[in-house]
């Protein structure tokens, strides 16, 4: 262990840890809070890295985030390969595995070197100008060549084996900087009892008070004084360290990326490696922070060339002396210290060159009393050394003075990156971030900052030092780098200006100066600078580029979260189980394709359950279909104003198909609404529209026709369906159905009946063609049913089948033959619309002169000449197979009862060109197709009705509830169902119905009410979730019969919720990495309920107590939030249990 | 993301919530008696204020209820927020 630049004593690092890591071909040794570039440098390791563009040898220019050079690939195993990562900010730990990038073969020596010898030919927009022509040659010549030639480290080429957490949190101060600005406004927030998250980048507090150990504040060296302040802050108070701020957001939201186990050995199971905090902050107070300047002189990137405070960071801090022979250039008296500090630590300080006139002041004085020579109004003309600076030769072009180290400083740059991004919010800055250097008024305005007394500290141990100037800008010069990570030089914004570029944002695109990894943390003041001497302005006129986020980079995982996978988006599933079918999704919904027997293609399959349907009986599971109850005196009327048809001679029992219409007067979604009672309709709608009609409904009834008495309720979850098809239907169904004769059963009616025990409503109807059912049943007993059914011979069919079942009966598939520009005469539907009801949404556009041409796109069918031909959909209908388009194919299938291919298209005066002849175009040639009518099947006469003796069903199976990971601190069960009424009310019925249930309804806003063992919730202004024990059958008798005269809408809605319990300490952090909400038991009170997102699921989140919580989720959403809950749980999860997999 | 002070929920984050397009627009009473010009200024012509901005939004995930916000499309900041039958306020 040699660590020949490690200082004998000192630092905030622990000697007592030794720790051994590699560096591209070399193992080397550290210490236990190093960085790896502290380790570097401790090991006389300065050439890291190559440059971007003319792979110039780069070394280690700074001590933080800003660094732009010493970029290293960090490798943790397979997949877990990140390039680009700053050595300043990556903790050594036992094992780390860092190699450097931008190299062919290796960092000494390296081939792509020689675009440095070509710099003059790699000006500014060198790519635009250059890679011109011919224009063949950029995909398979110039872009791979560039993307070779340019670039830092390489992308991991596997999937990202980790975890990735986010956290929506809340707090009245975010103290964004750990420096001494910072802790003291944690110190003056803590003291007011706010809530406060104070975080930094760093993996330490302490800021720049770390690396000045002679220092003292009210008595303490600043290090201790560090650790003491801290340990003072109150429990409200969340520190984080290895948080970058990297952005703000609107409404005082602040993005925090975490660095949680990438400085760990070896990270516990199930931690994520990184965490993104969405922060919700009443105010920010900004304490970022400067950042130092390198000066701008030829040679100026050469390894051993570095900032001046970062030099007394790795003396102070690190233990670390950053070379043999230093000089120090600067236009700053902070560099003196530098100085001062580095000869008394044994290194050589050969010289200062000082760019300002008359350097005056006690920092000056100290040096030039220890004998270091002071070169004024001086700068560096140039530098030498291959891989390591070894002289430097002032300006004068005389003196040449040998080194191995040059320590720059310009000047400080406050970093006011995030505040440019907080569009006035409530923010404040203070300490070096709002130029404020002295220490002592730092900490005082800080504490008042954070909301306190200002506090006095007793500062001393720090010169006093002036003010710095802008540095005089170098002349153009080839390499004088401005901006080191894009390699960009003087030179280079001399160029652009020659070439009429004058804004800093142009010069900014043009020579890319600013735009790599690091934002011009380095380099934005001195590009400006150089911009203004160029075409001779005030620096100051000159402005700012844009601050964007991300302040460092963020990597993609973090900002992915826990969208991955399963918890990607939510797949819902149907209650009724469907393992032996092809699944699909649609529509965020898991259907089942086909049944495909052994052996057996998708293709056959369809054909054999289309054959099925049309000759025998099929099943489909069309649960997914979107239902709602509509419910009030005015029903009808509403139903007339958002549906074509005419449903106030809709009788009790009977139901009719609908067309939904936007205003525009196009079809938006199709469907059944069938009156159960004079004021209670039950209405389908398609399965991916079912949100937006609910939705289009509500928008109506609140805004536009205020005043009708009518309320809605999903009952999507709440009835699985069964679609029964097919001539032996009613047949098969009639032994099931105890209480009704299947016979009487007129076409498009409905009946709430039994089949066998189970309470359903059957519809006489269906999407076939066929004689059929579809019966609307519990989901729990959905199961049940479908098995029995099975059990008597019925065909399972697919959505596949069903498409072509419905397809070759000419009916319409909302979004397919539908995409917002069909009207309902379009479709050969203008007979739904009724003319003499009354205005409705959609109708005053009809009479639009667009909507009525006689040339618009009408729906035929095709029948390509060939038999065996399917159409492709989509593909476009022309006279003669070239020339304008006359339409598009719609849907295209093959027909089994058809025996060849048929299509629905939509063509221009379509239903005029029947028997026409019409070419689609294709790739391989025309194929010639014949216009035909839609109806490709004729319906079939009814079978008579044959009664048969009744059977039973099956007996029902009870399903297991999941079983959690266990985790102690937060616990996670599904409870038992309950019954659930949904009640919307007008206030006056609300009390009443609350009088008749004996719990009262909430008129607080997101407040519940208990009273024995039911419960009110509070969901909307007339909304309210009543929860009852299962099994509470006359409670929704109870309430309907309430109100009287005044009427209300209650629906039992038992099944379409399923409630889990979450509790313990952790509980409402886990919910948080989900849900958006505050949490705090000061915002979210014991009681309090209210619909929310967890993640991407609605959901009832109800606290019932300090650390429990009950949240009601969607049915079909369970599988969705329970696997979002249990991913929240596991960094909790008892470690004897950490391999125990989840049931789901 | 925004924070909406919901009318009836208060402040609440704006994933909860839908956009719903400039307020104020009254659907014409008697449609039949508009003429076509003016029936497609009702269907398709919108401000497009750089500022403030009044605009519908429904708070979809919570208490369902549509309201109008005075948005500033510059800034995003929320002047405030009102029920539908109410006046802006100022």
């Amino acid at each position: 262990m040699t660590q020949p630049f490690r200082t004998a004593s000192g630092g905030q690092i622990d000697r007592q840890r030794p720790i051994r890591f590699s560096f591209d071909d070399r193992t080397l040794d550290g210490f236990a809070g190093d960085t790896l570039a502290s380790a570097l440098l401790a090991n006389d390791v300065h050439l890291v890295g190559r440059s971007f563009k003319y792979h110039r040898p780069r070394g280690i220019l700074s001590a933080g985030s800003e660094e732009p050079n010493a970029l290293v690939t960090v490798d943790r195993g397979p997949g877990r390969v990140t390039p680009n990562l700053r050595a300043t900010q990556i903790e050594l730990h036992d094992g780390l595995t860092a190699t450097s990038q931008n190299r062919v073969p290796s960092l000494r020596f390296d081939l792509g070197a020689v675009a440095g010898l070509a710099a003059p030919v790699l000006p500014p927009g060198f790519v635009y100008k250059t890679f011109m022509r011919p224009v063949s040659f950029w995909k398979r010549l110039y872009e791979p060549a560039i993307r070779h030639a340019a670039g830092l480290g390489r992308a991991p080429g596997q999937g990202d084996p980790d975890r990735y957490a986010h956290q929506y949190a809340h707090c009245d101060v975010l103290i964004i900087g750990g420096g001494a600005a910072g802790i003291a406004a944690a110190l003056g927030a803590s003291a007011t009892g706010a809530r406060v998250i104070l975080c930094d980048e760093q993996a330490e507090f302490g800021g720049s008070l770390l690396s000045e150990p002679g220092v003292t504040i009210d008595g303490w060296a600043a290090p201790d004084w560090v650790r003491e302040a801290l340990a003072s802050l109150g429990e409200s108070v969340t520190l984080l360290p290895r948080t970058t701020a990297f952005g703000a957001y609107p409404g005082n939201l602040i993005g925090l990326a975490q660095r949680l186990t990438d400085h760990l050995a070896q990270p516990a199971p199930g931690m994520p490696r990184e965490r993104l905090w969405h922060v919700r902050a009443g105010r920010v107070i900004l304490a970022a922070g400067a950042i130092e300047r390198p000066l701008v002189f030829p040679g100026n990137d050469r390894p051993g060339m570095m900032l001046a405070a970062a030099a007394r960071t790795y003396l102070h801090r690190y233990g670390v002396k950053v070379g043999s022979r230093a000089v120090v250039v600067t236009a700053d008296d902070s560099a003196y210290r530098a100085a001062a500090d580095l000869h008394a630590a044994g290194v050589a300080v050969a010289a200062v060159v000082d760019l300002r006139p008359k350097p005056i002041g006690p920092a000056v004085e100290a040096v030039r009393a220890l004998g270091i020579p002071i070169h004024a109004e001086m700068t560096i003309g140039g530098t030498a050394g291959p891989r390591r600076v070894d002289s430097v030769r002032l300006a004068d072009g005389q003196t040449i003075i040998a080194c191995d180290t040059v320590l720059m400083s310009g000047g400080w740059t406050p970093s006011v990156h995030l505040l440019a991004q907080s569009r006035g919010e409530a923010w404040t800055s203070v300490g070096a971030c709002a130029g404020t250097i002295d220490l002592a008024t730092c900490l005082r305005d800080a504490t008042e900052a954070g909301g306190s007394q200002p506090g006095t500290f007793a500062v001393a141990g720090l010169p006093e030092l002036a003010p710095s100037a802008l540095p005089l800008p170098a002349l153009p010069h080839p390499k004088a780098f401005v901006d080191f990570q894009n390699d960009v030089t003087t030179r280079d914004i001399a160029t652009a200006t020659a070439e009429g570029f004058v804004s800093i944002e142009h010069i900014k695109r043009y020579t890319t100066i600013g735009m790599a990894t690091d934002q011009g943390k380095t380099s934005n003041i001195n590009t400006i600078v150089a911009l203004a001497a160029q075409i001779a302005q005030d620096p100051r006129a000159i402005g700012f580029t844009t601050f964007r986020p991300p302040y460092t980079p963020v990597t993609f995982g973090t900002v992915a979260g826990r969208c991955r996978g399963d918890l990607f988006a939510p797949i819902r599933t149907s209650p009724i189980a469907s393992a032996d079918a092809v699944p699909e999704e649609a529509a965020g919904w898991q259907r089942a394709r086909c049944y495909p027997r052994t052996g057996e293609t998708i293709a056959a399959a369809t054909a054999r359950e289309c054959l099925a349907v049309r000759n025998d009986a099929g099943m489909a599971d069309a649960s997914t279909l979107g239902k709602i109850e509509i419910i009030g005196p005015d029903a009808a009327v509403f139903l007339n104003r958002i549906y074509t048809g005419d449903f106030t001679t809709l009788e009790p029992g009977q139901c009719r198909y609908a067309l939904l219409l936007g205003e525009d007067g196009f079809v938006r979604d199709d469907g059944i609404v069938a009156r159960l009672a004079a004021d209670r309709f039950h209405v389908t709608t398609t399965t991916g529209n079912a949100a937006f009609v609910l939705h289009h409904m509500e928008d109506y009834l609140q805004t536009g026709f205020p005043g009708l008495r009518v309320w809605l309720t999903s009952v999507t979850e709440q009835w699985a369906v069964i679609a029964l098809q097919g001539p032996r239907s009613a047949e098969v169904l009639a032994p099931f159905i105890p209480d009704i004769e299947l016979g009487a059963m007129p076409r498009m009616s409905v009946r709430e009946c039994h089949l066998g025990d189970i309470p359903i409503r059957l519809f006489r109807c269906g999407f076939t063609g066929e004689t059929g059912f579809e019966i609307y049943l519990p989901p729990d007993s959905a199961q049940r049913a479908w098995d029995t059914l099975r059990q008597r011979d019925v065909t399972s069919y697919g959505t596949e089948a069903m498409h072509i079942l419905r397809a070759e009966m000419g009916f319409i598939h909302i979004g397919q033959e539908t995409d917002g520009t069909v009207t309902a005469d379009d479709l050969g539907l203008g007979w739904m619309i009724s003319r003499d009801k009354g205005d409705f949404i959609g109708n005053r556009s009809l009479s639009l002169p667009e909507l009525t041409r006689a040339d618009r796109l009408q729906l035929v069918g095709l029948l390509p000449n060939e038999p065996a031909m399917v159409l492709e959909e989509g593909a476009q209908v022309t006279e003669a197979g070239q020339g304008p388009s006359l339409g598009h194919v719609t849907s295209s299938y093959r027909s089994a009862t058809l025996g060849r291919g048929f299509a629905l298209a939509l063509v221009a005066g379509g239903r005029s060109r029947i028997g026409a002849r019409l070419r689609v175009p294709m790739p391989s040639g025309a194929i010639e197709v014949t216009v035909t009518d839609r109806v490709f099947v004729p319906r079939p006469a009814e079978r008579p009705f044959v009664p048969s003796p009744p059977l039973p069903l099956l007996p029902a199976v009870a399903r297991p509830a999941p079983v959690a990971r266990p985790a102690a601190s937060v616990r996670l069960a599904a409870l038992a169902p309950a019954t659930l009424l949904s009640v919307r009310a007008g206030p006056g019925a609300a009390t009443a119905i609350g009088m008749a249930i004996g719990v009262l309804l909430p008129t607080v806003p997101c407040r519940s009410v208990i009273a024995r063992e039911r419960a009110a919730l509070w969901l909307g202004p007339d909304e309210w979730l009543i929860q009852a024990p299962e099994g509470s059958t006359g409670l929704e008798a109870l309430a309907r019969r309430a109100p009287a005269d005044r009427p209300a809408s209650v629906v039992d809605v038992s099944q379409r919720f399923r409630a889990l319990e979450i509790a313990g300490p952790r509980a409402a952090w886990c919910l948080n990495g989900f849900c958006a909400l505050d949490l705090d038991p000061r915002a979210f009170p014991v009681g309090m309920c209210t619909r929310t997102l967890l993640g991407q699921a609605e959901v009832v989140l109800w606290r019932i107590g300090g650390e429990v919580f009950h949240i009601d989720v969607p049915r079909s959403l369970v599988p969705y939030v329970w696997a979002c809950l249990e991913e929240a749980r596991l960094e909790f999860a008892d470690e004897s249990a950490s391999e125990t997999p989840a049931a789901g | 993301m925004l924070l909406i002070p919901c009318p009836w929920c208060g402040p609440r984050p704006e994933n909860e919530f839908r956009y719903g397009g400039q307020a104020h627009l009254a659907r014409p009473e008697d449609p039949a008696a508009v003429d076509d010009a003016a029936w497609g200024d009702y269907l398709y012509t919108r401000d497009n204020p750089k500022g403030r901005h009044a605009e519908r939004w429904r708070h979809l995930h919570g208490c369902g209820r549509f309201f109008n916000c005075i948005r500033d499309t510059v800034t995003d900041r929320i002047a405030g927020t009102y029920k539908p039958a109410e006046a802006p306020p100022i």
